[in-house]
């Protein structure tokens, strides 16, 4: 019982920082109508960021963060200009490569600065740990603030596109974007607001990536890119709540697999489980069917 | 006076080819090629058999007698540029190999080195694969099965643990092949394995193998891997409060070297090393000295597995009679007369060494602690 506990826990933190993750497939997605596979290594440029700025600058964590925050939108408005807003008009295909083309880029950029030597994240929010049950349970500060952090970046997102005015630009974009522009949206400047938010997004979920798994390369963030954007799919790509569902429950599902049924088996069965899903809800788990109109 | 014209070109043209052969004769040293990762993932293992290769290198040709030359070649890990490397060393001049550093590439350097007739004396790559079917290609440590039972046999021999867990890396053929050969030995042993799980190159979480262990009740932790995912092992069991001995092979080299990480977290590992550079003796404490005033760093395994490698090459050559002028072809089939010979024998840095036709090397394992971020030799 308590086992199980640990390993719902540990669950529930691998899949927040999942969710973290696909929100910001989720939101461009949503919104661009495009599959921005460079968002994993925008995660792991802001976790190199972070740990620059506290190893060799020697800032707080909290700056730290704000820094790598700050580079990454700067990072993702750049990338989208750059390498996407050409591209709006051409064919879904030619974006989707461009955007692995992009992820290519980011990997050996950063292979050249930081080369493939891993470094250690530091712990800075470690600050303790909760025991239960004669110290067979132990939560760390860790997960309760990558938990935490999930839930205060859900919120605040859902209230952000529901009241704010940006946030109502962003909806109608993603509802229909000619009609958008007709009704004098800045359709250009919503999708680099849009990756902005996401890309600040990433740095967070770097950082959280790699204070609970400390070990950082140039392609840390590629698997957790991968694992989040299949939350995505899973939550119904598009839907910010189906992208912190599916994220949560993607962690919890492949915890618990590797503990009850197989460790070699972990990620066969969380994508087997994406499968049937995808079988009997084609849009994911709060995705809209959208119908073709003939 | 034409005649004597004549006389005294042909005497300057003798007196020139003269003085070339004998520029030719002053550099009449050893050629050894030495191929490894410089730079890049595996430079950590590349340069310390460099350096470790360069003070030996120092040492005898301070003694006089024959010289020896290293030819070094950065191969980055990668078996292409290997092979590479290995043909600029041909050109070079060297005789015989005393590499390549990582697994992979060696085994690609192997076949052509076979072809070729070139003699290789790996200080650090451990497949069988390495030397399998190869007559030239020998090798100072041991190979990763080897490790996989000299560690069941050294945890057995220490009374360090009774019930062990194994968490290893389903996707490497190195931690696989150690993990095999080490359930074999235990059960042999006697040892009781409670646990045994897995993971791959892409696992960023290890909540569950270390729970496994934990809730098995393992006091000790065998990690047949290299040192990232071990270094994650290790920060996970310490947010889970477990404590068992931590007991790592080869790939465990490096850990402490890791940036930012917190040694702490690794005092009481255990890893299976051939050598410990806190030994006593005079010859280890003069390779120490003297590694560390090139590199500042204190030299590790890899470093002491060039450094035997440089001398049993040495050795082996001037039993066979092979000096600079000996072609690498010829060199080669009188070097491996030597290695196979039951009367040679290598005292090294990393034990005795003796080799057989296989190539693989026979030497008693010996394993040391993590103590205060330095590794230091375990007496029990």
């Amino acid at each position: 019982m308590v086992s199980f506990l640990r390993f719902l826990i540990n669950g529930i933190s691998l899949g927040s920082v999942y969710a973290i993750i696909a929100l910001g497939y989720t939101m461009v997605y949503g919104i661009a109508k495009m599959l921005n596979f460079a968002h994993g290594d925008v995660i792991m440029v802001g976790a190199y960021i972070a740990f620059c700025a506290m190893t060799y600058m020697g800032l707080p964590p909290f700056v730290a963060v704000l820094c790598a925050m700050l580079v990454c939108t700067v990072l993702g408005v750049m990338i989208e200009g750059l390498a996407y807003r050409p591209l709006r008009e051409a064919t879904k295909l030619a974006v989707l490569i461009t955007a692995i083309g992009v992820s290519y880029l980011l990997q050996n950029t950063a292979l050249l600065i930081w080369t493939a030597n891993p470094k250690v994240f530091p712990s800075v929010f470690n600050v303790g740990a909760i025991r239960l049950f004669d110290g067979n349970l132990v939560i760390t500060s860790e997960i309760i603030l990558t938990i935490v952090a999930n839930v205060v970046i859900m919120v605040a997102l859902t209230m952000f596109t529901s009241k704010t005015k940006m946030g109502k630009a962003m909806r109608a974009v993603s509802e229909d974007r000619g009609a958008a522009e007709l009704m004098g949206i800045n359709v250009n400047r919503t999708i680099s607001v849009t990756f902005a938010i996401g890309s600040a997004l990433a740095a967070i979920a770097g950082v959280l990536l790699c204070s609970s798994y400390p070990t950082l390369m140039p392609t840390t963030g590629s698997m957790p890119g991968i694992k989040a954007f299949t939350a995505a799919v899973f939550g119904g790509i598009g839907s910010i709540p189906g992208a912190m569902i599916g994220g949560l429950l993607l962690g919890i599902i492949e915890i618990l697999g590797k503990a009850y049924i197989s460790t070699e088996l972990g990620d066969a069965i969380v994508f087997a489980v994406l499968i049937i899903v995808l079988l009997f809800k084609p849009a994911g788990l709060l995705g809209k069917p959208v119908h073709e109109k003939v | 006076m034409k005649f004597n014209k004549a006389i005294v070109a042909m005497i300057l043209a003798i007196v020139m080819v003269m003085g070339l052969a004998s520029a030719a004769m002053a550099e009449d040293a050893l050629k050894i090629g030495v191929i490894g990762p410089f730079t890049g993932a595996a430079a950590i293992y590349g340069n310390a058999c460099k350096y470790g290769a360069q003070v030996a290198a120092e040492q005898i040709n301070a003694q006089g007698g024959m010289q020896i030359e290293l030819l070094n070649e950065d191969d980055e890990h990668d078996p292409e540029k290997s092979i590479n490397a290995f043909n600029t060393v041909l050109d070079n001049g060297a005789q015989m190999i005393a590499g390549t550093t990582t697994t992979t590439p060696c085994i690609a350097v192997g076949k052509e080195a076979n072809s070729e007739r070139v003699f290789m004396l790996t200080p650090s790559a451990s497949s069988p694969d390495v030397t399998a079917d190869k007559d030239n290609v020998f090798q100072v440590c041991f190979t990763d099965p080897a490790q996989g039972a000299a560690s069941a046999q050294y945890i057995k021999a220490h009374a360090l643990g009774e019930k062990i867990a194994i968490i290893y890396n389903n996707a490497d053929a190195y931690s696989t092949g150690i993990y095999q050969t080490f359930v074999e030995e235990a059960k042999t042993q006697g040892i009781e394995v409670v646990s045994e799980t897995t993971f791959t190159d892409d696992t960023t979480d290890f909540s569950v193998q270390v729970s496994a262990a934990k809730d098995a009740g393992a006091d000790l932790v065998f990690l047949p891997i290299y040192y990232t995912p071990a270094s994650m092992i290790l920060q996970t069991a310490k947010s889970m409060d477990y404590a068992p001995v931590f007991f790592g092979v080869d790939g465990m080299d490096g850990i402490l070297t890791m940036e930012g990480f917190d040694t702490s977290l690794a005092e009481g590992v255990f890893m299976l090393t051939p050598f410990s550079a806190d030994a006593q003796d005079e010859r280890t404490q003069a390779f120490v000295a003297r590694y560390q005033e090139v590199t500042g760093e204190i030299p590790n395994q890899f470093a002491a597995d060039a450094y035997d490698a440089v001398y049993a090459l040495y050795t082996a050559s001037v039993n066979a009679g092979i000096d600079g002028s000996t072609d690498y072809a010829d060199a080669c089939e009188k070097l491996i007369a030597q290695f196979t010979s039951p009367d040679f024998q290598i005292e090294g840095l990393t034990g005795s060494m003796t080799w057989d036709a296989s190539g693989a090397v026979t030497k008693t394992p010996t394993a040391v602690v993590i103590k205060d971020g330095a590794y230091v030799g375990f007496n029990d």
